[in-house]
């Protein structure tokens, strides 16, 4: 069955997650701004390179750390129901198909459009559906970000009751770091997306406004 | 539809402020308390007081787990530690059958408890101390606490500092009223002669240099709490 390339519901949480992981990734870092060190107090953590090295003004958002906390908590309710929506639609609609990456059909492919990329390899991969295999191989490694995210927002949070998530990221200082170490790697996609998006600007009209029908595995974008 | 008159232009002007208006004052993080931010605060506190098991224990550290007492940050609302005024005594009122009155003398002679758990500050630190006191359970006992008294205040002898706490977590057993931190009196720097410490509510929730504890029937805010920082601050 032909179906656009972005349907409505991937559009829709696409773009309120846009807005909800803003906020938190703004406040958060206005939180950090109160204590920008990893690690128990006189036990710091070594192979964090920014102790003591506050976040630019220009990226927090709340303004002071009450404020900030306020708007942490209350918008990662949208994150995560958002999130859980998106999650749901995945897996009912079968879309997950197309956009989560399988080893055996998208291994190849993503190290070949990786090469290709690097300009290490001249010949460009064949063509794949929707997306190529290193796209799958990143969304997918997002998809898994987000949760890993809220978990560990959820042990920073009630690291008394919920002992056990918080003994399994080991520890409530260990929690943080987690908690910063996904922002960080959410922010290295964000800038690699951008660029990609700068490059082919018709992902961004898709992602807007759909998209054309196109039968399902088509080759993209030709 | 006429054209558009200066009346119109004026009046969607004036809509659009308005919008603009009830926006800022919806979600302004300058004041945490007021508008949805209010709201959510309120509608996550239920959802922490339903997370909240008075039975849950906090892990218990051992001595090694202990953060350097150098490296234990201490901090002041004033300028200056407030000096214990002369012939200090806590006192326990609101709801209770027996007020009291109690020296640091009378406290000591109480159940001791001793916990040594890891403390959580709102600006992001954590570090790990011994407390020594005597539960607030304990307290509310021997005064004689009434079931309607759902909330404690605490009160400082520093003029302005106070929290007050669900009932609840109050009567945690790993809530004490603390003179000794370490095996040593309790120090000027860390609440002396007597501070409230837990292991289940943020560090600022912990009033230091206490004066009264007052079982009520409704809650009232807190230094902290009022400049915007969450009233439950449960961990």
């Amino acid at each position: 069955m032909p179906r656009r390339a972005q349907p409505w519901p991937i559009r829709l949480t696409h773009w309120v997650n846009l807005v909800a992981l803003g906020v938190m990734a703004g406040s958060g870092l206005q939180i950090l701004v109160a204590y920008p060190f990893l690690g128990a107090r006189g036990a710091p953590y070594r192979w964090y390179p920014l102790q003591g090295v506050a976040p630019p003004a220009f990226l927090a958002l709340g303004g002071w750390l009450a404020g900030a906390r306020h708007l942490h908590f209350a918008v990662a309710w949208l994150f995560a129901a958002n999130a859980l929506g998106y999650a749901a639609y995945l897996a009912a609609s079968g879309e997950w198909r197309r956009r989560l990456f399988s080893p055996r059909r998208d291994a190849r492919h993503a190290w070949q459009t990786l090469l290709h990329e690097l300009r290490l390899r001249r010949e460009p991969p064949p063509p794949a559906g929707l997306y190529n295999g290193l796209q799958r191989l990143t969304y997918s490694a997002v998809v898994l970000l987000a949760p890993l995210s809220v978990l560990s927002g959820l042990a920073l949070w009630k690291p008394v009751q919920l002992p056990r998530l918080t003994a399994l990221l080991g520890g409530w200082d260990a929690a943080r770091a987690v908690h910063l170490l996904v922002l960080a790697a959410l922010a290295a996609f964000a800038v690699v997306h951008l660029i990609q998006v700068a490059r082919h600007p018709r992902t961004l009209v898709d992602m807007t406004a759909g998209g054309p029908d196109r039968p399902e595995g088509a080759p993209w974008g030709r | 539809m006429g054209p558009v008159t200066r009346r119109d232009l004026f009046l969607g002007a004036a809509r659009s402020a308005g919008l603009l208006l009830l926006g800022g004052t919806a979600c302004d993080a300058e004041r945490p308390k007021a508008g949805a931010l209010g709201l959510m605060e309120r509608f996550n506190e239920r959802l922490e007081r339903a997370l909240f098991d008075p039975t849950r224990l906090a892990p218990e550290l051992p001595a090694s787990a202990q953060t350097d007492p150098e490296q234990f940050p201490a901090y002041k609302i004033g300028p200056d530690y407030p000096e214990a005024p002369a012939g200090w005594g806590l006192r326990v009122g609101g709801l209770v059958k027996r007020p009291l009155l109690l020296s640091l003398e009378d406290l000591r002679r109480l159940p001791r408890t001793r916990t040594r758990v890891r403390h959580h500050c709102v600006e992001g630190w954590s570090a790990v101390a011994a407390w020594d006191g005597v539960r607030l359970s304990e307290v509310a006992r021997l005064a004689g606490a009434a079931p309607q008294a759902r909330y404690v205040e605490f009160r400082s002898f520093e003029p302005g500092y106070f929290s007050s706490w669900d009932v609840e977590s109050a009567l945690h057993p790993q809530t004490i009223l603390a003179y000794g931190m370490n095996g040593d009196d309790l120090a000027m720097e860390y609440g002396a002669p007597l501070r409230l410490y837990s292991a289940v509510k943020l560090g600022y929730k912990m009033v230091k240099y206490l004066a009264e504890v007052n079982f009520l029937p409704v809650r009232t805010g807190g230094y902290w709490e009022d400049q915007g920082y969450e009233w439950f601050a449960g961990v």
